[in-house]
């Protein structure tokens, strides 16, 4: 590679790292124990065991469900209900507003079978809680995700140009080569190296889907307004309904709608998820992918029949496959834990270059280091 | 490390593109199913591991 080259990608290189690290050894760290939130939820309570029950045990009835769950919370509207797939709980989300954020959302955690409460805390307090503000937005809502998102790409920009820097400097060397006992920071250049490159695939994939994940909120919306635009005209000048189809009723009917799936959770009408006059019921697959993949089913919210079965748009299917791909929650145990020793990995690269920028020197240096180790003659 | 070197290793990205083509099939893999499929993903990523704890046992001290 020419002298110019080189120069440019280093000042690439330095330049993207220095503004993300901060930020990325923050998401590494905050994210570590939000690998494991589910099996931290399990030993704390936030998220209770119940007993597993029989498959054909008689559930009780959704109205019912729901009107059990407003008793806790008076004055609020119900908002979304969803299932546990692995255990006989539900939750229902209410707020006082049917457009209430989830920091603001009240829930209530319901045994599918009798209707007695699952006492557990609220999902948007606690350290987790907290972490996964910290992981997400910084606690800035949209600004904060997208500007987390801008580091995310700032992330990859930095991994990519980091590994076109590693072909000159490894041109004579072998893969997985770590001089200690030279300098110091020869052997920070060379570890920083080897698990940058060992980490590569890896964090390429879950900076880019951690970016892709911050657009959440704009992709639904978009999704809101193409998909729910075309059924707009049907209800013009129509306010949303005030009293609501059963909602056993409609979960019934998405059901017959889609018999080989079940449903995860159901939005209200006016929640952002359905639009002003439709039940949304979602519904997935029990595969790792078609899990995620759901397939909204919308029943209107007065008559309790089907409007549609919409085809999700592809950037919602990218949207959906991206949360699983940052998250490292599909493959067992196993994958969280080596989810988490990448994540460590990471760190260590992260931490590295912070040591060899302190460590620098002129960028001149540097690229001259660069240009002689690839016309070095051997090692 | 007593071992001799051979002379100019072949093109550096060798290993990296290797390492970025293995990282894809392990992130898939599990997605697609479960039993096997998370096996892959588990073997891949472990090799990852693998690796680094190689690089280090045969770290140059000279």
């Amino acid at each position: 590679m020419q002298r110019a080259a080189i120069k440019a990608w280093f000042v690439i290189h330095k330049w993207t790292s220095l503004v993300c690290t901060l930020f990325l050894l923050l998401l590494c760290l905050t994210g570590l124990p939000l690998i494991f939130a589910h099996e931290i939820g399990h030993l704390t309570g936030a998220d209770p065991e119940v007993a597993p029950a029989p498959a054909d045990a008689p559930l009780r009835d959704l109205d019912a469900q729901v009107r059990t769950a407003l008793e806790h919370f008076p004055g609020n509207v119900p908002l979304f209900v969803g299932w546990d797939p692995e255990a006989p709980v539900m939750y229902v989300n209410t707020g006082a507003r049917v457009d209430t954020p989830p920091a603001q959302m009240q829930t209530v955690l319901l045994n599918t079978l009798d209707g007695q409460q699952v006492p557990a805390p609220q999902f948007n307090e606690g350290v987790m809680y907290f972490l996964y503000r910290l992981h997400t937005d910084l606690f800035m809502d949209l600004p904060g995700l997208l500007f987390m998102g801008a580091m995310g790409v700032l992330f990859v920009v930095a991994i990519i140009s980091g590994l076109v820097l590693y072909g000159p400097f490894m041109r004579k060397q072998r893969f997985g080569t770590l001089r200690t006992g030279r300098n110091r920071r020869l052997a920070w250049l060379d570890l920083h190296n080897v698990l940058g490159v060992v980490t590569l695939g890896w964090a390429l994939v879950v900076g880019l889907t951690g970016a892709i994940n911050t657009l959440a909120k704009p992709l639904e919306q978009a999704w809101q307004a193409e998909q729910l635009g075309e059924f707009a005209t049907r209800y013009a000048g129509q306010p949303r309904p005030t009293r609501l189809a059963s909602l056993q009723a409609a979960v019934d009917a998405a059901r017959a709608a889609e018999p080989a799936m079940r449903p995860a959770f159901v939005s209200f009408p006016g929640t952002g998820y359905s639009g002003d006059h439709h039940y949304g019921v979602f519904m997935q697959g029990n595969t790792a992918v078609t899990e995620r993949l759901y397939r909204p089913v919308l029943v209107d919210a007065q008559s309790g029949k089907v409007t549609a079965q919409p085809q999700l748009p592809a950037y919602m299917t990218v949207l959906l496959l991206s949360q699983p791909l940052h998250f490292g929650d599909y493959g067992s145990l196993p994958l969280k834990i080596l989810w988490a020793l990448l994540d460590l990995l990471t760190i260590v690269v992260l931490v590295s270059g912070l040591y060899l920028w302190f460590k620098r020197g002129s960028t001149d240096t540097r690229v001259n280091e660069l240009a002689r180790a690839q016309n070095a003659e051997g090692a | 490390m007593s071992r001799p070197r051979p002379a100019a290793p072949r093109s550096p990205f060798i290993a990296p593109a290797w390492i970025a083509a293995a990282s894809l099939v392990g992130l898939v893999s599990a997605l697609l199913g479960d039993g096997l499929f998370d096996w892959v993903s588990w073997a891949v990523f472990s090799a990852l591991i693998a690796l680094v704890v190689r690089a280090w046992i045969r770290r140059d001290r000279r």
